[in-house]
């Protein structure tokens, strides 16, 4: 399948008082239409920049170099990242949507949900009949499997539970028809009985409407279910990247390894916490930034940031062991 | 549910290759009984307390937890059970109810009793950056609860008592001196745990202790919570949303639904044998990380 979005090299560089930092650096990734791509990673692991880039919400002041590149109909491809604001707001929302983890923030409180779903809808179609409007506000709301839309359009989001509020922000996100959702942990807040029916009704979603997802997590066991493939994430790069159940079964990079013996599971197995803590990102080594905690360090880890290197076609990872 | 159900037996029946801490002493340390609290759910200027409607947040409560071991409370948000440890730390006083740690009475207690009691009761809260005072050195932090129960120490021992603690946790003395703002979020779990195992507590009330940190730190604090238990012979009230971080560290697991506990018993049995249905779902909507082959 073709692919919709195509980063490549992307590197975002953010002014500190510590000078330029790089929370995202030569990263490059790939989804296609229908696909669902994993991209997991810690606190400070650059996962939410990444995906801001991709949307073009990057604060004000941060330097971007690299390709995005989203397909637009056929043939046709976009740069993002030479987009001026106006230009961006043909794009953002309407070809490329996001979900955030805490629905309450990203709501209004003060506005009706069906009137905040159709005013998402009027940013990119102003000019939409009144008729129009109210089918593709209860389509979208029947897509965001989100019952009784009729008296929930009318409420406000305070009334609604953690669950229907994700519904609400979903069904918003896709009323515009995007071609990529991102989704920056938006399970995270949510219980895990909820948690579950999101998750089972992200992956209808892409189905039926052959929509991308990038989904942003921490969670192991939440990328398992969902991710097609996985883009493990560390200290601003891609470490390792592959189909979900390579990645997850047979793990290259001692980074996504020692993350899967350090996840809790059901049964009680020691858990092998990896010591010390992700690096800041104005200190990072000249080398692999995963060597200090690294139990196969060597010498060669600590001179040079390791290629990206792959064994497998599909699967690869940014260590001198493979 | 009654009393008999909730009462733990949990370490015979846990293999003891299971990799849990054998409970050092034996005997109840903490009873519950019948308690309960209900709040008005109007609240605020405009609301007319004579019409409000009562929510009941803890329900007809009863376990045991025996010395040494931990007792996982499990639940949904809103299921009742940081207000179950409120109530039992006497943080807010219930409806009606018992709550008896060692033998006494706590609800009975008067004020400086209650005091005098709660330096064998400490807490370890789930936000490590609101529940460290951002202006105090990490020291004074951790030697705080040793100024207010054991003020006869001069202040150069209650320093390197909290030094020798915070060396303890594993973290350098060096941080005596610095503010919780220079450190990480597991550094700062850390530091609390410091501060509620200084007054060498028998009860450590630990309520969502790993859920605000990183997968690779969060399993650093389980295993150091682990240890202490073993070395300082801790009994762990371990309240959790999460199956999986519970499973690390419950002998006895309570599930908590809707302010009542609808199922209590030993962990392998709620794990893998859960007779209700609440139980079952939790269980089946945990997303399971996979394993795997060469670990």
């Amino acid at each position: 399948m073709a692919d919709l979005l195509i980063v490549s090299g992307l590197t975002v560089e953010l002014p500190t008082t510590a000078g330029w930092v790089k929370p995202v650096n030569q990263v490059s990734l790939r989804i296609a239409a229908g696909e669902s791509l994993g991209l997991v990673g810690e606190s400070g692991s650059g996962k939410t920049m990444l995906s801001l880039a991709v949307m073009g919400l990057l604060p004000p002041g941060a330097r971007v170099s690299g390709e995005i590149a989203l397909r637009n109909g056929q043939a046709e491809t976009n740069n993002l990242t030479g987009l001026s604001e106006q230009q961006w707001r043909r794009v953002r929302g309407r070809q490329i949507a996001m979900i955030f983890q805490e629905p309450m923030t990203s709501l209004n409180p003060v506005m009706r949900i069906g009137a905040q779903i159709e005013e998402a809808i009027l940013a990119h179609e102003p000019k939409v009949e009144r008729q129009e409007l109210q089918r593709r506000l209860f389509t979208a709301m029947q897509h965001a499997a989100v019952l009784e839309a009729e008296t929930r359009a009318q409420q406000f989001p305070h009334q609604l539970s953690g669950g229907l509020r994700q519904r609400a922000m979903i069904a918003m996100a896709l009323a515009p028809q995007p071609k990529l959702l991102i989704a920056d942990e938006p399970t995270t807040a949510l219980d895990v009985t909820v948690q579950k029916q999101i998750l089972d009704l992200l992956d209808r979603l892409r189905r039926e409407l052959n929509l991308a997802l990038l989904f942003i997590t921490h969670d192991l066991g939440v990328v398992a279910k969902v991710a097609d493939r996985v883009a493990v994430m560390y200290a601003g790069r891609i470490v390792e990247q592959g189909p979900a159940q390579k990645v997850l079964e047979a793990p290259q990079h001692p980074y996504t390894r020692g993350l899967l013996a350090a996840s809790p599971r059901l049964e009680r197995a020691a858990l092998t916490p990896i010591p010390g803590t992700v690096p800041r990102a104005a200190e990072l080594p000249p080398g692999c930034a995963f060597a200090p905690r690294c139990s196969y360090r060597r010498r060669e880890c600590d001179q040079a940031v390791p290629a990206l290197r792959f064994r497998e076609p599909d699967h690869g990872a940014r260590c001198v062991l493979v | 549910m009654s009393m008999n159900e909730a009462q733990s037996t949990s370490t015979k029946a846990l293999p003891a290759n299971h990799g849990e801490v054998a409970p050092a002493a034996t005997g109840c340390l903490l009873e519950v009984r019948n308690l309960r609290k209900s709040f008005a759910r109007a609240s605020g200027p405009f609301a007319n307390e004579g019409k409000a409607d009562w929510f009941v947040a803890v329900d007809n409560v009863s376990f045991q937890v025996q010395a040494g071991e931990t007792f996982a409370i499990v639940g949904e948000s809103g299921c009742g059970k940081t207000t179950l440890a409120r109530l039992i730390l006497r943080l807010i006083e219930p409806d009606q109810g018992e709550v008896l740690f060692d033998g006494r009475d706590l609800l009975a207690l008067s004020h400086n009793e209650l005091r005098a009691q709660r330096r064998q009761m400490q807490m370890i809260f789930q936000d490590p950056f609101a529940s460290l005072n951002p202006r105090m050195r990490v020291g004074d932090i951790v030697a705080e609860p040793l100024a207010i129960h054991e003020a006869h120490f001069a202040a150069v021992e209650r320093i390197r008592r909290a030094g020798a603690m915070l060396r303890r946790v594993g973290l350098d003395e060096s941080a005596l001196n610095r503010y919780p703002h220079e450190f990480s979020g597991g550094q700062r779990q850390r530091i609390g745990m410091a501060r509620a195992l200084i007054l060498h507590p028998k009860l450590v009330v630990a309520d969502e202790p790993v859920s605000a940190l990183d997968v690779s730190v969060g399993a650093q604090v389980l295993l150091l919570l682990q240890e202490l238990q073993r070395e300082l012979q801790l009994t762990y009230l371990f309240i959790s949303h999460s199956l999986p971080v519970v499973a690390q560290l419950a002998n006895h697991i309570a599930v908590m639904r809707r302010g009542e506990l609808i199922e209590s018993g030993p962990a392998v049995q709620i794990l893998q044998a859960p007779t209700q249905g609440y139980t079952q779902e939790l269980l089946a909507a945990v997303p399971e990380v996979p394993r795997p082959a060469q670990m």
